[in-house]
């Protein structure tokens, strides 16, 4: 147990960490889960979807409990279910103001649809927490290599549709002059999304995803004048808080997603408060 | 002289209920024209056909030599804001340079050049100096400003402007119609501009598109604004009263087309 002891000495610290397989899987997907989530991130906070992005997260509770239920891997689950509930929610509402409630009606009854699969899972509670509020220290090697496949692909289609979608965020009625389909680039941006709350979901749960796919981004936003930069700093938070919330729960014995949610809480009230004082 | 807009029995209708209809007009390359009327009769509904985001129900439309086509890089679009949140930090700059790449895909390989075309646009409109402001704590005569550096950024031919005088104070206004009338004239674009309020334009403007009662007129606004041609248009006893220096009243219709929103 001597090796679980902080020394001081923060290298060695992290070559002890990472020796453990359940340590070094956590900081990969981890990582791979900051980047996406700081890029997509960017985007949620300045189409102001985060009630889709929060939405999407309890759809994919509802697909992970089925494929438990089923025996399947729980991210398989959740890919399809909030892949499923992002197209759909796309093709309901075209204009941003009227998504919400749409969204809403849909949510009630899948949550619902959830709770009644993971009450017939024998293994309930254990099953359910982890669902909640992530598992990033269970993670398995197959996961790793899922959730680098996921994100890369996510990462290359983003920066395929970059400029149409940033365009569409920040001045909607100029982008559709200019020929750009609403509809199409909102179905794409919502597939990314539900993709990104899906691998999300495995290092802070569904209950928890905004801290990593909203706050890191909303603190960028408030302080970026340039969208790239924007982004930088988005993924340089959820980086931060990842690295660190990991890191930290090696050596306390606390949930590593109470950490990160507080690291990115501990940075977003600095920043206002810097902000205020400024 | 090549004409920007040909509209011949031009019929437009929403949900099979017609907005205006049998529209017949002709606006010639580097006009300054006002399109005026009450609200709700089709104003922007004529800036959505222009653009191809609508069909006509029937008649003939010619944009700049050719049938509308959504996306026609000719046309640079201002369209009605209703607000821009305050805590937006995005530099005006990226609005503008948005206008000019934002429809082609994948990311940019020259973002510095293309900053530089903004900042350009940003210098004809005179707001150069706004280029590294967040949006969000622009003035409302400021942010029209940006947004017209945007629309022009692509060195458009025709310029649709929805209300950019809206919520503007009287000095403001009458700035921001001088920069219009400067920018057309110097840039050879023709401008299309939706207003409420005749009286700060009636100098610049070289003719009127007055949309009401399901009727397109044209004329200057000389012809346009006389208890006459107001009255057939609204089939209802109109007066058109004029003061000391020029400017007119409109008595008579629901809604004062001269008075803000």
């Amino acid at each position: 147990m001597n090796n679980l002891i902080f020394s001081f000495n923060i290298w060695k610290d992290l070559v002890n960490m990472l020796s453990y397989d359940f340590m070094l899987h956590a900081f990969e997907a981890g990582t791979i889960v900051a980047i996406v989530a700081g890029v997509i991130g960017y985007f949620v906070v300045v189409r102001r979807s985060s009630f889709a992005a929060h939405a999407l997260s309890h759809v994919g509770f509802t697909g992970a409990a089925g494929s438990v239920l089923l025996g399947l891997n729980p991210l398989s689950g959740l890919l399809t279910f909030t892949i499923g509930g992002g197209i759909f929610m796309a093709m309901l509402g075209r204009r941003a103001e009227n998504r919400d409630v749409q969204i809403g009606n849909v949510l009630a009854f899948l949550l619902g649809l959830g709770v009644l699969f993971i009450s017939l899972y024998a293994g309930y509670a254990t099953e359910a927490y982890s669902l909640l509020f992530g598992e990033i220290l269970g993670i398995s090697f197959h996961s790793v290599i899922i959730t680098l496949i996921a994100g890369l692909l996510i990462l290359i289609a983003t920066g395929i549709i970059f400029r149409p979608l940033l365009f569409t965020s920040l001045d909607e009625d100029v982008a559709e002059a200019k020929g750009i389909s609403i509809q199409e680039i909102n179905i794409a941006f919502m597939i990314l999304l539900a993709a990104a709350v899906s691998i999300s979901v495995q290092v802070v749960g569904v209950l928890l995803i905004f801290a990593l796919l909203v706050t890191p981004a909303a603190i960028a936003q408030q302080i970026a004048r340039r969208p790239m930069q924007g982004i930088a700093i988005s993924v340089l938070i959820s980086l931060l808080a990842t690295w660190l919330g990991l890191f930290v729960s090696f050596y306390l014995p606390y949930p590593v997603s109470f950490f990160i949610v507080s690291i990115v809480f501990i940075i977003y009230l600095s920043v206002r408060l810097f902000q205020r004082l400024n | 002289m090549e004409n920007t807009i040909i509209a011949k029995n031009l019929s437009v209708e929403y949900n099979n209920h017609t907005i205006w209809q049998n529209a017949d007009f002709v606006i010639e390359k580097g006009k300054f024209i006002g399109i005026l009327g009450p609200n709700g009769a089709g104003k922007t509904t004529l800036f959505r056909l222009l653009l191809g985001l609508i069909k006509p129900a029937s008649g003939k439309l010619q944009v700049l030599g050719k049938e509308p086509q959504r996306g026609n890089p000719r046309i640079g679009y201002v369209p009605q804001r209703h607000h821009v949140d305050s805590d937006m930090a995005i530099e005006a700059l990226e609005i503008v340079r948005i206008g000019l790449s934002g429809n082609k895909w994948g990311m940019s390989f020259s973002p510095e050049k293309e900053r530089k075309i903004a900042l350009e646009s940003l210098r004809i409109v005179g707001a150069e100096e706004l280029a590294h402001r967040p949006l969000g704590k622009l003035s409302g005569g400021e942010l029209q400003r940006v947004f017209l550096a945007e629309a022009l950024v692509a060195k458009p031919d025709l310029l649709l402007l929805d209300e950019p005088l809206a919520n503007l104070d009287i000095r403001r206004e009458t700035n921001l119609i001088q920069l219009i009338n400067e920018v057309v004239k110097s840039q050879g674009v023709t401008a299309l501009l939706i207003a409420h309020n005749i009286n700060p334009l009636l100098p610049v403007l070289d003719s009127i598109l007055y949309v009401a009662e399901g009727k397109i007129a044209t004329g200057t606004p000389h012809e346009i604004f006389t208890s006459e041609s107001l009255t057939k248009l609204y089939g209802t006893p109109v007066e058109v009263l004029r003061d000391s220096q020029g400017r007119v009243a409109v008595l008579g219709v629901d809604e004062a087309p001269y008075h803000h929103e």
